[in-house]
């Protein structure tokens, strides 16, 4: 076991754990966040999105000792602390989630994908959220989402997670 | 008409079990004669909790609680199940606590399966919320020395009319909860309906965008410890031996049990690693050496010999489901005609949230468990029967699932944590991996429609459809008679189902056994099934020269049906001058109480094509909520595509070949097709609505394919992208 000082969302931590855990279930088990989900286990579906310094990545593939010392981590539970940030506000408008279970991750890509390119089109969501799977098959209304979302972050009245 | 199967034995007892193909009825709430005080908050508290009926629960202090008994995996049940009450008790959802019942015997089924949870609570709900109004009703009647009929129900208060007076249900409740239930409440007519059939936001969306939402693999107990189980790679392998010594190595690491997978059907070898955390507990199965005896399963089951058996049996006589006229004869003697065959996969469900279970036994003799099942009933009666613990010296919790498709109303998982739970007596907290839930099943059948059928002057006249396969009636219940056809059939391709009038058809089975472990998967055999009969209907209009859609409607009278075809064939402009290289195709099944019509569009895109759009079209009767029953034709769509052009489950040497979603691949966003769905308000009996827009997916694809290209696909899966 090893003491590893995390930053995540926003919250200095310390986890002892062994250096080969993957952040995914540091982050469920030992922080205790459990909106970032297991689903495959070797970044085939997404479910465990988080940010890595604002990067959208698979939690699942990354040991805890790869992690840079300043690492900041933010998971679902950090993008709409005080405000439910734009996507999770347009996932409430276009009623996305049916089970919900791959949703934390496809709103941590949607959010970076937003960050990276503030007027995606169809083609851009394509290829950026195709690593993110759903078996409820909502990509319809992720879609829309998405496009929702930027619209509102352009009028500035929604959060941004800042 | 000839009905040759009249057993209809193995079917109420399969769906006595499962809920899967019944709509059972809850009466219950009428049982109760005497209200219960129940806590359900704060013991301490002064509040008075009382339970007008099972399913509503009145405080003194004006809160409200309504029950939710089919648990939700994404079907919207959370919504559904408490409009049903809140639309007749006169209630606003935002008002009330939501509560999942927990297998208590007072709820009845409690089986989200089968489509089941708005046509098989419409009445039973309805009636709740509408007893405990009139007994609120009488109460406030009884205290202004009114008439009832100058009192009414509106947000959660009783009014007197022409006054200023009100009381609130919590001013009412104890004095309303001591009345009898009025067994036949008046319903309330549709046209009045403020929730029912309206849209409205689903008020459990935001935890599910936060984080907040609690499914199966959030659960967490104090004290609890993990376990990670190393099944048979050929599933019923027996242990020879097993070296831990490696695995007891790893950090975190506590012990190695061997221990059992009970499947409903047969119990097979597992060995368990335990350890203080899920990561420790997965690292040390990797470290494990287990010795499996297979016996014959390498030679034995393997996908291609079940399929092969599949063929041979496609030339034989089955079992005859219903006859009209004498098919053979008339087979045998007709000029022009057609026999083919449409080949099905095995599917696994692959819910994104992989099979869990915590269980904790306690030193008092009692339980308690955290299982995102489909049933608690059944989930409960499963629990006592693995901890041979009475059910009411079990408390049992339903977290939400994500998702599920069937696959979580097959209680494996749950009974080996069970077992495990009772040898070491603490809690205990198993996660399946996700190559677990790849190789190990239970999976959708894979079958064979083995269809034959004969035109004569421009119309279909003869049909035959001999659905041949594994029965889950058969290999889950034991419940197939070997001179039986799978009575499942009655619901999918039963003509009184499909409403085809054929002057001649036949419906006929073959069961041919697997060790592969089956089970029902959405849509149940309609998946396998809708493939066969609606594609082989496309191929028979083109021998007798008819377009599609006519040939359908020249073969079916029943109004419901030729509205939905009609509808479709509107919706996406059926007759429309199409481009070089594009087809359309149609299809239509009816099956869990509703009825669905697809037509997609295609263009030809390479060596394959790609699908330029998906128009659905369901009817079915009363909803709850448009929206949410357009989401769950979305997942048809997405779910029902993938079935069709994505990898299918193959066995080879007793093994599956596919582990994770690298092999096991499923639609992504990018592969998504445009989509439009149109429901028709029938205002019929509410049908199923999470299964039906399945079934005419694959088949409207197909026929699209067949009428851009000349290529007629009759096994799936297939690759969309080079058709050969």
């Amino acid at each position: 076991m090893a003491i590893f000082n995390l930053t995540v969302n926003g919250k200095k931590t310390k986890v002892d754990v062994e250096p080969d855990m993957p952040l995914l279930w540091v982050v469920r088990d030992f922080v205790g966040l459990k909106g970032t989900k297991f689903g495959c286990g070797m970044a085939q579906c997404g479910a465990c999105t988080v940010h890595v310094n604002g990067e959208a990545t698979r939690s699942c593939q990354i040991p805890v000792s790869s992690l840079a010392k300043n690492a900041k981590i933010t998971t679902i539970e950090g993008i709409g602390e005080t405000q439910l940030h734009a996507v999770q506000q347009a996932w409430i408008e276009e009623q996305v989630p049916q089970c919900g279970y791959c949703q934390s991750g496809q709103i941590m890509s949607a959010v970076a994908l937003l960050k990276a390119n503030p007027n995606p089109t169809d083609a851009d969501i394509d290829t950026y959220m195709s690593g993110n799977l759903c078996r409820c098959g909502t990509y319809d209304r992720i879609r829309k989402g998405i496009h929702r979302a930027a619209e509102s972050m352009k009028t500035g009245n929604a959060g941004t997670g800042k | 008409m000839e009905h040759i199967n009249t057993s209809r034995r193995s079917f109420i007892k399969a769906g006595s079990l499962t809920g899967v193909g019944l709509m059972i009825g809850l009466n219950s709430f009428a049982k109760e004669k005497h209200p219960k005080k129940i806590s359900h908050t704060d013991p301490k508290s002064a509040v008075l909790d009382l339970e007008i009926n099972p399913f509503i629960i009145i405080s003194t202090d004006g809160s409200i609680a309504l029950i939710n008994p089919r648990p939700d995996m994404g079907q919207g049940s959370t919504q559904a199940a408490p409009s049903l009450i809140a639309e007749e008790l006169e209630v606003s959802l935002d008002k009330v606590k939501l509560i999942q019942s927990g297998g208590q015997e007072k709820y009845g089924s409690q089986q989200s399966g089968g489509s089941s949870t708005v046509r098989g609570l419409w009445n039973s709900l309805r009636k709740a919320g509408a007893a405990a109004k009139e007994m609120l009703i009488e109460t406030a009647a009884k205290r202004w020395n009114a008439s009832v009929v100058d009192c009414y129900a509106k947000d959660g208060k009783i009014y007197l009319k022409n006054s200023d007076k009100s009381f609130t249900y919590g001013e009412l409740v104890d004095d309303a909860s001591k009345l009898q239930v009025p067994k036949n409440p008046k319903l309330k007519d549709p046209k009045d309906f403020k929730i029912l059939g309206k849209y409205n936001k689903r008020l459990d969306v935001p935890d599910r965008v936060t984080g907040k939402a609690v499914y199966g693999i959030d659960i967490e107990v104090p004290g609890m410890v993990y376990a990670c189980i190393q099944h048979s790679p050929t599933i019923h392998g027996k242990v020879v031996s097993i070296n831990d010594s490696e695995a007891l190595k790893v950090k975190g690491v506590l012990q190695v049990i061997k221990t059992k997978r009970p499947m409903p059907h047969r119990a097979a070898d597992a060995v368990a690693v335990i350890a203080t955390n899920w990561w420790a507990a997965q690292k040390g199965r990797k470290a494990l050496k287990v010795t499996w005896d297979n016996g014959d399963l390498a030679k034995t089951m393997t996908t291609d010999n079940y399929f092969a058996a599949t063929y041979e049996a496609a030339k034989k006589e089955g079992i005859r489901y219903e006859e009209k006229g004498d098919f053979n004869a008339k087979f045998a003697n007709a000029k022009q005609k057609l026999e083919v065959n449409y080949e099905t996969p095995f599917l696994a469900h692959a819910p994104i949230e992989p099979e869990c279970a915590v269980v904790h036994v306690k030193d008092d003799g009692t339980a308690e468990v955290w299982a995102h099942v489909q049933g608690p009933d059944g989930g409960l009666a499963d629990v006592s029967r693995a901890l041979g613990i009475s059910k009411d010296k079990i408390k049992f919790n339903v977290p939400l699932l994500g998702g599920s498709f069937g696959r979580k109303a097959y209680h494996d998982y749950l009974n080996e944590t069970c077992l495990l739970a009772k040898e070491l007596k603490k809690p205990v907290k198993m996660i399946w991996t996700r190559e677990d839930d790849i190789t190990q099943g239970p999976y959708r059948p894979g079958m064979l429609s083995h269809m034959q059928g004969f035109v004569d002057k421009g119309k279909i006249t003869g049909f035959h459809h001999h659905a041949i396969g594994e029965s889950i009636v058969g290999q889950v219940f034991g419940g197939l008679a070997p001179d039986e056809s799978d009575p499942w059939l009655s619901g999918e391709i039963s003509t009184e189902n499909s409403k085809y009038e054929f002057p001649v058809s036949k419906i006929s089975w073959t069961n041919v056994k697997t060790e592969i472990p089956i089970v029902w998967w959405r849509s149940v055999y309609a998946s396998n099934f809708g493939w066969g009969q609606e594609c082989f209907i496309d191929e028979l209009a083109q021998l007798a020269g008819k377009d599609p859609l006519q040939a359908r409607l020249d073969l079916v009278k029943d109004a419901r049906y030729r509205k939905v075809l009609e509808t479709v064939a509107e919706k996406a402009n059926w007759k429309e001058k199409l481009g070089a290289g594009q087809g359309k195709g149609i299809a239509v099944f009816a099956s869990f109480g509703s009825i669905s019509a697809c037509c997609i569009t295609v263009s030809k895109d390479g060596a394959g094509v790609k699908i330029d759009k998906v128009v659905s079209v369901l009817d079915c009767g009363y909803y709850v909520n448009p929206d949410h029953v357009k989401a769950q034709t979305e997942g048809n769509i997405v779910m029902g595509i993938t079935a069709a052009i994505k990898g299918g489950i193959t066995f080879t040497n007793g093994v599956c070949d596919q582990t994770n979603f690298h092999q096991y691949n499923v639609m992504r966003l990018n592969e998504a097709p445009k989509m439009e769905i149109h429901i028709i308000d029938s205002g019929e009996n509410p049908g199923g609505v999470g299964e039906p827009g399945l079934p005419p997916i694959a088949p409207a694809l197909g026929n699209a394919i067949f009428a851009a290209t000349g290529k007629r696909i009759r096994k799936l899966p297939f690759d969309i992208t080079n058709l050969g």
